[in-house]
C-alpha cells in the first residue's frame, strides 16, 4: 500500500484533500514545463492555482483527468490512482469532472442547447424530453433562458462561459474545473463569473479548482490558493496564509496586480469609482 | 610547466585523444542525422498517418456506434462532392473522346474512340480525377474543420467530456471516404462515358453501333472493378491526411491554413504516386486478358 506523507494511505480517499498531486515531472521536448510538483485540492473548497502565463497551471490541471500523461509522478483522485487507469475507466473516471475551457471551447456547429446535451446524449440513457429538461434547468439557473437556440458564434464572451459551465454541469461532476474563466472580460462580466463560480459550487455541491491570475477575482471566490513559479509549487495554502506570506515574488505578484495583498481589497478604484 | 604535484599533459593525452574520438563520433552521428533528416521526417510523417488510421480502426467495433456520425460524413464528402465530379466527369468524357476521334480519324477507325476513352475513364481518370476532387474538397474542408476544432480546444473538450475524439471525428470520416469514393467514381465514369458518346456519335458522326461495340470490346467490366479498387485506397488516403493535418494542427489560424494546403497537396501528391504503385500490383492480380 502506498502511503502519503502523513501516513495516510494514497489509494484511499481522504477526507480532506479530494486530489493528491505527488511528485509530477512534465516537460514537452526540452521545455520543463512541471518539475516535481505536490499539491492537494481541498474537497469541496474553491481552489485557485495562480502563476504568471506559460507557468503550467493548465498543463497540471489538464493531468488530473488525464488528458496529459506526466513523466513521472502520480495524481490520485479519490484513492484512484489516475495514471493506472485503462482506457474504459479513464472514460468512465473522467465524468467525474466538468472542464469549463479558456475560450468555453463550445462545438460551433451546435445550438447552445445541442452543446449542454452533448455530454447527456452520450453518457445517459435518457430520453430526448429528460435531457432537455435537464438543460433548460441548468441554463436557466445560470440566467440563460431564451439561448438554447442561438449559436455559440451569437454569444458575448460571459455568455459563452456560462453556457460552457452549463455543459460541464449537465453531468453532476464531483469535481468543476476552470480555466482562466475571466480572463478576456470586463471587470461587470468578471464578477458575474465570480458570482457564477461561488452560486455554482455552493448549489451542486462540487469541489473548484480555478485557473486565473486576475488577483481581485482570486480574493472574491478562492478557499485556498497555490502559486505556480519556475515550474515548482512557490506557496499554497488558505487565503489568509497567502496573504500573510512574505515570499518575494508571490507578495510582488499580488502587488502589481493592484490587490493589497494583506487585506485582498483592491487598491485601485473600481471602474466607474469616483 | 606544470606545478608540483599536479599531473603533468603527457598524463591527459589519452584522455584527451578519448574525448577527441567521441566529439568525431557524435559530430559524424549529427552530420548523418542532419543529412538524412528529410527522409527520416518523411518516415515519421507515414508512421504517423499509420499509427492514426490504426487508432481510428480500432475504435470501429467498439460501441458507442453514431450511426448520425457516419451519416454526416458520408454526406459531407459524398453529396458535397458530387456536383464538381458529375461535372468535371462530363468534361473529361467530352475531351477525351473528341481528341480519340480526331487522333483514330487518321487512320479510320474513329469508332475506337469510345473503347479507349472508356478504358482511360476506368482505369485512370475517374479514380485519379475523382480523389483529386476529394482532396480539394472534402479533404481541406476536413484539415480545416478539424484544424479549428484543435486550436480552439473542442476537441480537448471531447476528451474532457469522456469521448474519444478519434472514434467520434476521425473514424467517420475515413470509414465514409473508403465509402463514397468508389461510389463518386463509378458515377464520374458514368457520366464521363455519356459525355463521350454524344460528342463522338452526335457530335462527331461516329457510327453508334461501331461505338457500343468497340466500346465492349476494348473496356471489360474488370477495369472498372479495378478501378473501384484503387479508388477505395485513394478516398481513404485523401481523407486521412485531411484528419491528420487537422487534428494536429497547431500555431492559430496560420497553422490551421497551413494544415488545409498540406491536406491538398500531400493529398494530390500521394494519389498521383500511388496510383503508378497500385496499377503495378494490380495489374499483375487481374492481367487485361483476364476479362
Amino acid at each position: 500500500m502506498k502511503l502519503d506523507h502523513d501516513g495516510s494511505p494514497l489509494e484511499q480517499p481522504h477526507p480532506r484533500w479530494h486530489v493528491r498531486v505527488r511528485g509530477l515531472d512534465k516537460s514537452f521536448g526540452t521545455n520543463h514545463v512541471l518539475d516535481h510538483i505536490d499539491l492537494d485540492i481541498e474537497r469541496g473548497k474553491v481552489n485557485v492555482i495562480i502563476g504568471a502565463s506559460g507557468a503550467g497551471k493548465s498543463v497540471l490541471i489538464k493531468h488530473f483527468m488525464c488528458l496529459l500523461r506526466p513523466d513521472s509522478g502520480s495524481v490520485w483522485v479519490d484513492g484512484t490512482d489516475v495514471f493506472a487507469l485503462a482506457t474504459k475507466p479513464l472514460a468512465e473516471f473522467r465524468r467525474k469532472f466538468g472542464l469549463v475551457f479558456q475560450f468555453s471551447a463550445l462545438f460551433d456547429s451546435l445550438t447552445v442547447e445541442e452543446n449542454c446535451a452533448f455530454p447527456l446524449k452520450e453518457h445517459t440513457g435518457k430520453n430526448k424530453a429528460e435531457i432537455k429538461e435537464i438543460v433548460r434547468d441548468r441554463l436557466s439557473a445560470l440566467g440563460l433562458d431564451g439561448t438554447q437556440r442561438k449559436y455559440p458564434g451569437e454569444l458575448s464572451g460571459g455568455m459563452r462561459k456560462r453556457v460552457g459551465l452549463a455543459r460541464a454541469l449537465v453531468l453532476e461532476p464531483e469535481i468543476l474545473m476552470f480555466d482562466e474563466p475571466t480572463t478576456g472580460l470586463d471587470p461587470l462580466a468578471t464578477r458575474n463569473v465570480d458570482e457564477m463560480i461561488l452560486a455554482a459550487c455552493a448549489r451542486y455541491k462540487v469541489t473548484s479548482v480555478v485557473i486565473s491570475h486576475d488577483m481581485a477575482s482570486v480574493f472574491r471566490i478562492a478557499d485556498r490558493i497555490a502559486m505556480i513559479h519556475e515550474h515548482k509549487i512557490l506557496a499554497a495554502g488558505t487565503v489568509a496564509e497567502i496573504q500573510a506570506s512574505r515570499e518575494p515574488y508571490l507578495y510582488e505578484f499580488i502587488r502589481t496586480s493592484g490587490v493589497a495583498a494583506a487585506s485582498g481589497a483592491r487598491v485601485v478604484p473600481e471602474a466607474g469609482a469616483p | 610547466m606544470s606545478a608540483p604535484g599536479e599531473p603533468s599533459s603527457s598524463d591527459h593525452e589519452p584522455e584527451q585523444r578519448e574525448h577527441a574520438a567521441v566529439s568525431a563520433g557524435k559530430a559524424v552521428v549529427l552530420g548523418v542525422r542532419d543529412a538524412f533528416a528529410p527522409a527520416f521526417k518523411v518516415i515519421e510523417l507515414v508512421g504517423d498517418h499509420v499509427i492514426l488510421f490504426a487508432r481510428a480502426m480500432s475504435w470501429l467495433p467498439r460501441r458507442p456506434y453514431r450511426a448520425g456520425n457516419y451519416l454526416e460524413a458520408c454526406e459531407y464528402i459524398g453529396f458535397g462532392s458530387l456536383a464538381i465530379v458529375l461535372l468535371v466527369g462530363a468534361f473529361t468524357g467530352m475531351v477525351m473522346s473528341l481528341q480519340s476521334v480526331y487522333a483514330f480519324r487518321q487512320f479510320q477507325l474513329e469508332s475506337f474512340a469510345g473503347g479507349t476513352t472508356g478504358k482511360a475513364l476506368a482505369l485512370e481518370l475517374a479514380p485519379v480525377l475523382t480523389a483529386l476532387m476529394m482532396a480539394g474538397r472534402a479533404g481541406a474542408g476536413i484539415a480545416t474543420e478539424l484544424g479549428t476544432m484543435r486550436i480552439s480546444e473542442q476537441i480537448d473538450a471531447l476528451e474532457s467530456m469522456a469521448v474519444n475524439p478519434v472514434q467520434f471525428l476521425v473514424l467517420p470520416r475515413l470509414v465514409a471516404g473508403m465509402l463514397m469514393a468508389p461510389i463518386l467514381t463509378l458515377l464520374f465514369f458514368v457520366i464521363g462515358m455519356t459525355g463521350a458518346y454524344f460528342v463522338a456519335v452526335v457530335g462527331e458522326n461516329v457510327d453508334h453501333g461501331q461505338f457500343v461495340l468497340h466500346t465492349r470490346d476494348i473496356l471489360l467490366p474488370l477495369d472498372i472493378v479495378q478501378g473501384l479498387i484503387k479508388s477505395v485506397v485513394f478516398g481513404l488516403l485523401v481523407i486521412l491526411i485531411g484528419c491528420y493535418q487537422g487534428y494536429n494542427a497547431h500555431g492559430g489560424g496560420r497553422g490551421v491554413g497551413l494544415g488545409t494546403t498540406r491536406a491538398v497537396v500531400y493529398g494530390s501528391v500521394i494519389v498521383l504516386m500511388s496510383d503508378y504503385f497500385l496499377s503495378q500490383i494490380l495489374l499483375q492480380i487481374i492481367p487485361p486478358e483476364a476479362g
